[in-house]
């Protein structure tokens, strides 16, 4: 490998870029006609204009960038997150084209695109999942068996379902007769469709997930865990390594499902397994796995001192992971920020813009990982992350303190951003305190 | 009615915003036909060009494998710009003659050159009467979405 096309825009290009210099690889940027000028086209070898703004004729659009990895001589593809990371068939293409693919095989990432049989494979395996019935019941009374099995409360689901149409919370059995019919009533009216599952209803659970890197030998190891359980909508604000509410046992035994899920589908490269921590349980169960790097990476690079973008490349090269199991120590606490082009006093709406004044803050144990500098323009066609500030300290209060320090430092003029939600959430007692879940941000902050 | 080439421009602006694919557009004597599928590529007058190079900061290195000579159209000339990036060949196969040369006069509909994208060949038409002024790049070179690839002038 020596030439990487990476296939991305903002602050993961220029992290990717960077990543790919300290290897010493030479790096092709593309770019649509909206980023020209941007600072991956910069930092980057080369740079190609790909396209105009639309991202399907720039970013999405594989025959531009398999046609510009052609032109420019480069033999791998980083795609990052977003746009083309999870897309089986472009990996595909990729390989066919006779490129490397810095990411797992097609296969891989179509065994857990589809999430409904990620579950059931995982299921199988013995990782637990959320109890519930394997197929739609038909009545009732067959509801009243699986809610019965699995404890209430229970969540009665649209099959269709989407958007909470179709849902029910039943709390005890007496209730579940007439929750059913309107559930299935509102499902058959919103989708045309009135079956329903049946689960188990986690309330205040939170969002743990661990961080994964196999290489193509079969080796793999975990790097701990990161909470992202502060969320607005299902978009994750803030994360955190180590995780408040994880113990070392579930700690272990989390990791231990993780690998045992990616031993099964022979996953190679970078990868993320999530699930949902019941903390008054101790009890986890598997949602999803996210087969790239994900945005939220840097908490666990400042935790374990990996750099897994670099450890990416290395292994798309077909490298050995350079270590095992036990070389891997999780030391101090990391959180990391996202900060968006959003204004929260107006919903979240985006506020793209010319940026007047950026100035990010700098000091011990900060980072931050950003595409953006005073003069640059966000546009309006892509997603609205502008940085991650992530801070690390011997332990949460350290690390929290240095957080809260950065962000009373950052100032941007011309774009309102989500600064102050951070700030916000940083100074609130029941995030100091560690108890959050993932419902938190809309119960406690407000829309 | 008189149709201008901002006319036609304007036109073309609205049909590439909309969902629709195909236009015939007749007023009196003349007649305008439009389809959106294929790739023609887009023509622009020079001296209309908003100056972006230099209101922006341009990437440290353009496409590496060929860069557009900086020759820029004159007064009455037009830069055709590539409408896609991929693989430009003046010649529909290896050891054929070029589509056409400095010089040539070229009719709307007649091919000028491909722009390659994945072995899919995309054949580029200017759209208009047009003399070749100049030709910008090298045979078999990238170019980038948006570069200009030929100066052309109308005939």
């Amino acid at each position: 490998m020596n030439t990487v096309l990476v296939a991305n825009r903002g602050e993961i290009a220029v992290r990717v870029i960077r990543a790919c210099r300290a290897l010493g690889l030479r790096t092709v940027a593309v770019y649509s006609e909206a980023d020209r000028g941007a600072m991956h086209t910069r930092l980057a070898d080369c740079a190609v204009c790909i396209g105009p703004a639309a991202a399907t004729q720039s970013y999405l659009s594989a025959p531009a960038l398999l046609a510009t990895a052609r032109g420019t001589g480069a033999d791998a593809i980083h795609p990052g997150y977003g746009f083309l990371a999870e897309n089986a068939d472009f990996a595909a293409a990729c390989v066919e084209a006779g490129l490397t693919f810095v990411g797992p095989s097609a296969e891989a990432i179509r065994a857990m695109g589809d999430k409904v049989h990620a579950r059931e494979r995982a299921a199988a395996l013995g990782v637990p999942t959320v109890p519930g019935s394997r197929a739609p019941v038909g009545d009732t009374a067959e509801a009243q068996a699986v809610a019965r099995d699995v404890g209430y409360p229970v969540l009665l689901k649209a099959a269709a379902g989407g958007g909470g149409r179709g849902m029910r919370v039943v709390r005890a059995a007496g209730e579940l007769a007439a929750a059913f019919a309107a559930a299935r009533a509102e499902a058959e009216a919103a989708f045309g469709d009135g079956r329903l599952y049946v689960e188990r209803f986690l309330e205040r659970v939170r969002h743990v997930e661990i961080q994964i890197l196999a290489d193509r030998f079969g080796a793999a190891v975990q790097l701990g865990e990161r909470d992202c359980s502060v969320q607005r909508r299902h978009q994750k604000l803030l994360e955190e390594a180590p995780s408040p509410a994880v113990t070392p046992a579930i700690r272990a035994a989390m990791g231990e499902s993780a690998l045992r899920l990616v031993a099964d589908i022979k996953y190679e490269n970078a990868g993320t397994v999530e699930f949902v921590l019941d903390p008054a349980t101790d009890r986890f169960y598997f949602i999803e796995m996210n087969t790239r790097i994900q945005v939220e990476h840097p908490v666990t690079e400042m935790v374990t001192g990996v750099d897994l973008v670099a450890a990416q490349l290395r292994l798309a090269a077909g490298e050995r992971l350079p270590f095992a199991q036990a070389d891997v120590t999780i030391a101090g606490h990391a959180l990391e920020c996202r900060i968006n082009a959003e204004d929260p006093d107006a919903g979240f709406r985006p506020t793209p813009g010319r940026i007047a004044r950026w100035s990010p803050p700098e000091g011990e144990g900060l980072r931050v990982d950003t595409h953006v500098e005073t003069g640059a323009v966000v546009p309006p066609f892509y997603d609205s992350l502008l940085a991650k500030v992530i801070a690390h300290g011997r332990d949460r209060e350290a690390a929290l303190a240095r957080m809260a320090s950065a962000l009373a430092r950052f100032a941007v003029d011309g774009v309102a951003t989500t600064l102050p939600v951070h700030r916000r959430i940083l100074a609130h007692q029941d995030f100091v305190a560690g108890g959050i879940h993932t419902r938190w941000v809309e119960d406690e902050l407000g829309r | 009615m008189d149709l201008s080439y901002d006319d036609v421009q304007q036109i073309l602006k609205i049909i590439d915003a909309s969902s629709v694919e195909e236009l015939h557009l007749e007023i009196g004597e003349l007649k305008l036909v439009v389809r959106k599928r294929g790739s023609r590529a887009e023509v622009t007058e020079t001296s209309a060009d908003p100056p972006r190079a230099a209101a922006t900061r341009e990437p440290v290195a353009a496409a590496p494998s060929g860069p557009s000579r900086q020759r820029r159209a004159a007064e009455g000339e037009f830069e055709l710009k590539a409408p896609m990036v991929g693989t430009f060949y003046r010649a529909p196969r290896p050891g054929a003659p070029p589509f056409v040369e400095v010089g040539s006069e070229v009719g709307p509909d007649d091919v000028v050159c491909i722009i390659e994208v994945m072995k899919l060949m995309n054949s580029i038409t200017i759209g208009r009467r047009a003399r070749i002024v100049d030709i910008l790049v090298d045979n078999a070179q990238l170019v980038e979405f948006g570069q200009p690839i030929m100066i052309v002038a109308p005939a």
